[in-house]
C-alpha cells in the first residue's frame, strides 16, 4: 500500500523535521530568553515578526523567501558569492524555510517557560556568585524544561505538517524536496486515492500520537 | 566607632522611581546587626538591593570594610555575583529543582577562594538543618525553608550578610521558631548584617544599630539605644515609643517570681521567665509605662523607682502629651506624660526626677 517513493518521502520528511527542530531550539533559545527578559523598545516588534508565520499564508512567506533566496535576491546573491549556489529547490533551502515557518511554535513555548522562572531565583543565583550565563544554564534552563518539551514537539510536528512553503521553496523533487504532504498532493492529483489514504491516515495517527504524548507529559501546567 | 575612614559600610544612593525617590547617605558600623527599619515604601528594601548590586543607583557609591563595590564617579560597578555578600530573601528563594544539600552547595561551588568545608558544616549545625539535606524545597515548611536560605547565604562565607525581611512571610509560630537562630547568628557571626524589617520586635531583639527610613530618606541612624531614645525624631517601634536596655541578670527572687536586671546606671525588677544569674538580656520599656515624680513615693504599687535627670522634652503627637527623655546614669528612658504633669512637676531639662517604671519586658535570652 505504501510505495518505495512514499518511504523516500517519509524519510525525507523526518530528516527535515529533525534538522529544523535542532536548529530551531538552538536559535530559539537565545531569542526566547531575550524576549522574556528584555525591556527593550524593540521587543514588541521582534515578537510580532516571530509570530508572523502563524497568521501569514504560507505562500506569502514562501514567495518572499523565493525572491530573497533566488539568484537575484540579496541572500541568493550572497550565497552565490560564497560558492554555495542558490538555495531554492534544495534541501538546505527547505530547512531555511521550515525554520522560519516553525519559529513561533518553538519560540513562544520557550518564552512562556522563561517568563515563568521567578526573577528572584535568578537574583538569588547572582548573590551566590553565579554569572548571568552560569545562572541561565544552572537555573533558567532546568526550570524551563517543560517548555522545551512543548517547543520540541510543536516545532517537529509543525514542520512535518507544512505544505505551502515547501511547495514554493522546495518544489517537488523526489528524494530532495518531496516531503509527505507534497507526496499526498501528488497522489490525489494522480487519483491514486488508496495511496493518499495510507499516507494521510499515517499522518493523522502520527500527529495525534505526538499531541497525546505532549499533553500527557504536562498534566496541569508547570511544576512547582 | 570607625578607626579608619575605610572601615564600616558606606552607602550613597539616589534612585528615582515613579512616585518615589530613594536618597540616602549612610555610614554604618562594620560589625553587628544594622536594622533598616521603616514602613513599606520607605525604601529599605531598595537600599538593600543597591548594596547587593541588584539595583544600580546612577550616582551610587558602596564601600564595605575597605572594599569599594560601586563608585559611579570612577565608572566602577561590581555586578552582584562578584560581591562578597550573602542575601536572604523574604520568601527564601530556594531553587526548586535542587534538594537542600545542592541548594547549599550552589554558592559554595562558585566561591573563587573555595573556603573549607567546615564553614558549611558549621552553618548546617548552627541552623539545625542536618535532617533536611535530602529534601526538596517544596516539602519544607516556611520556617525550614527560611533556615535553609539563611544557611545557603552564610555557606559562601560572605563579608556582609543582607537580610530582606526574612521573617515577614512567616506566621507567628514560625517567627518564634526562627528568632532564636537569628539571635544565635547575632552572637556568633563576625560579619556585619544589614537587616531589613518593619517589625519593632525584631529591631528590639536583634539590632545593634538602627537606621530609620521614611519615604526614601534617612530619618535617623545611630546605635540602637541612643536612636530609640532620641525624641527629636518620632521613632515609634509600632504604636509605642520606648527604649531597649541591655542588662545582666543580677539576682532572682524565687518567692515573688521576679528577676533583677542590672544595667549601667541602675537595675530593674522584671517578671522572671526562668532566667539564670549572669545571663545577658534585653529589656524593653515603653514610654507609656514610665511616669515621673518629684519625690520618691514609698507607698506605691510601682516596683521600679530609679533616680534620673531630664535630658530633653518634646511635644508628642497628641497635644495633651509630652515625651520626656530621662537618663538614669548613662542609660536613657522615655516617658510619656501629660503637659499638665510637666507644669505640676515644673519639669525642665537637667532637673532631677524619680523615674517610675510600671512595666518592663524581657525581649531576649542571650
Amino acid at each position: 500500500m505504501i510505495q518505495a517513493a512514499d518511504w523516500v518521502a517519509i524519510g525525507l520528511t523526518l530528516k527535515l523535521a529533525t534538522v529544523t527542530t535542532v536548529i530551531l531550539l538552538l536559535v530559539g533559545t537565545p531569542l526566547a530568553w531575550w524576549l522574556a527578559r528584555t525591556h527593550s523598545r524593540w521587543r514588541a516588534l521582534i515578537r510580532a515578526i516571530v509570530a508572523l508565520p502563524i497568521v501569514l499564508p504560507p505562500t506569502v512567506l514562501g514567495f518572499y523567501l523565493l525572491v530573497a533566496l533566488g539568484p537575484h535576491g540579496w541572500i541568493g546573491a550572497w550565497t552565490t558569492r560564497m560558492g554555495w549556489g542558490v538555495l531554492p529547490f534544495t534541501f538546505t533551502g527547505l530547512v531555511v524555510a521550515s525554520t522560519l515557518y516553525s519559529l513561533p511554535f518553538v519560540v513562544q513555548p520557550l518564552q512562556n517557560a522563561f517568563e515563568a522562572v521567578p526573577d528572584q531565583l535568578l537574583e538569588a543565583a547572582a548573590t551566590l556568585r553565579a554569572s548571568p550565563l552560569d545562572t541561565f544554564f544552572s537555573i533558567a534552563l532546568p526550570l524551563a524544561r517543560p517548555g522545551y518539551l512543548t517547543a520540541t514537539v510543536l516545532g517537529f510536528a509543525h514542520t512535518i505538517g507544512e505544505f505551502g512553503v515547501v511547495l514554493m521553496i522546495g518544489g517537488n523533487i523526489p528524494g530532495v524536496t518531496r516531503v509527505v504532504s507534497v507526496q499526498i498532493y501528488d497522489h490525489v492529483e494522480a487519483l491514486e486515492l488508496e495511496h493518499a489514504h495510507a499516507l494521510s491516515g499515517g499522518m493523522l495517527i502520527f500527529s495525534l500520537l505526538i499531541l497525546l504524548l505532549l499533553f500527557s507529559f504536562q498534566p496541569n501546567g508547570r511544576r512547582s | 566607632m570607625n578607626p579608619t575612614p575605610a572601615a564600616g559600610i558606606r552607602v550613597t544612593a539616589r534612585i528615582v522611581f515613579p512616585g518615589f525617590t530613594l536618597s540616602v547617605t549612610l555610614h554604618l558600623p562594620g560589625q553587628g546587626v544594622v536594622a533598616l527599619f521603616g514602613h513599606s515604601g520607605s525604601g529599605k528594601s531598595t537600599l538593600l538591593r543597591v548594596v547587593a548590586g541588584l539595583e544600580r543607583a546612577p550616582h551610587g557609591f558602596v564601600q564595605v570594610n575597605g572594599t569599594v563595590w560601586q563608585d559611579e564617579a570612577r565608572g566602577l560597578f561590581l555586578p552582584t555575583h562578584q560581591r562578597s555578600i550573602g542575601y536572604v530573601f523574604q520568601d527564601a528563594a530556594l531553587f526548586p529543582h535542587l534538594d537542600v544539600w545542592n541548594n547549599l552547595l550552589f554558592g559554595v561551588k562558585r566561591v573563587v577562594n573555595n573556603p573549607a568545608r567546615p564553614a558549611l558544616e558549621q552553618v548546617i549545625e548552627m541552623l539545625g538543618i542536618a535532617p533536611l539535606l535530602k529534601r526538596k524545597p517544596a516539602t519544607l515548611s516556611g520556617g525550614e525553608r527560611q533556615r535553609v536560605a539563611i544557611a545557603r547565604a552564610l555557606a559562601v562565607t560572605p563579608e556582609l550578610l543582607l537580610m530582606d525581611e526574612p521573617l515577614a512571610a512567616l506566621d507567628v509560630a514560625r517567627k518564634r521558631e526562627i528568632l532564636p537562630y537569628l539571635e544565635r547568628l547575632h552572637r556568633e557571626l563576625a560579619i556585619p548584617v544589614l537587616y531589613v524589617t518593619h517589625s519593632p520586635e525584631e529591631v528590639a531583639r536583634l539590632a545593634d544599630h538602627l537606621v530609620v527610613l521614611e519615604a526614601g530618606q534617612v530619618l535617623a541612624s545611630g546605635p540602637l539605644q541612643e536612636t530609640l531614645a532620641r525624641i527629636d525624631v518620632p521613632i515609634r517601634l509600632g504604636e509605642e515609643s520606648g527604649v531597649v536596655i541591655d542588662a545582666i541578670i543580677g539576682a532572682r527572687d524565687q518567692e515573688w517570681h521576679l528577676a533583677r536586671a542590672d544595667f549601667t546606671g541602675g537595675m530593674l525588677w522584671i517578671r522572671d521567665p526562668g532566667v539564670t544569674i549572669g545571663q545577658a538580656v534585653r529589656v524593653s520599656v515603653l514610654a507609656r509605662d514610665v511616669s515621673l515624680a518629684a519625690e520618691p513615693q514609698s507607698k506605691s504599687s510601682i516596683l521600679n523607682l530609679l533616680p534620673g535627670e531630664v535630658s530633653a522634652m518634646i511635644e508628642d503627637t497628641h497635644p495633651a502629651n509630652v515625651l520626656v527623655r530621662v537618663v538614669v546614669g548613662p542609660t536613657p528612658f522615655l516617658a510619656r506624660i501629660t503637659r499638665r504633669s510637666v507644669a505640676a512637676l515644673d519639669l525642665t531639662v537637667r532637673k532631677s526626677v524619680w523615674v517610675q517604671v510600671k512595666s518592663a519586658a524581657l525581649m531576649e535570652s542571650a
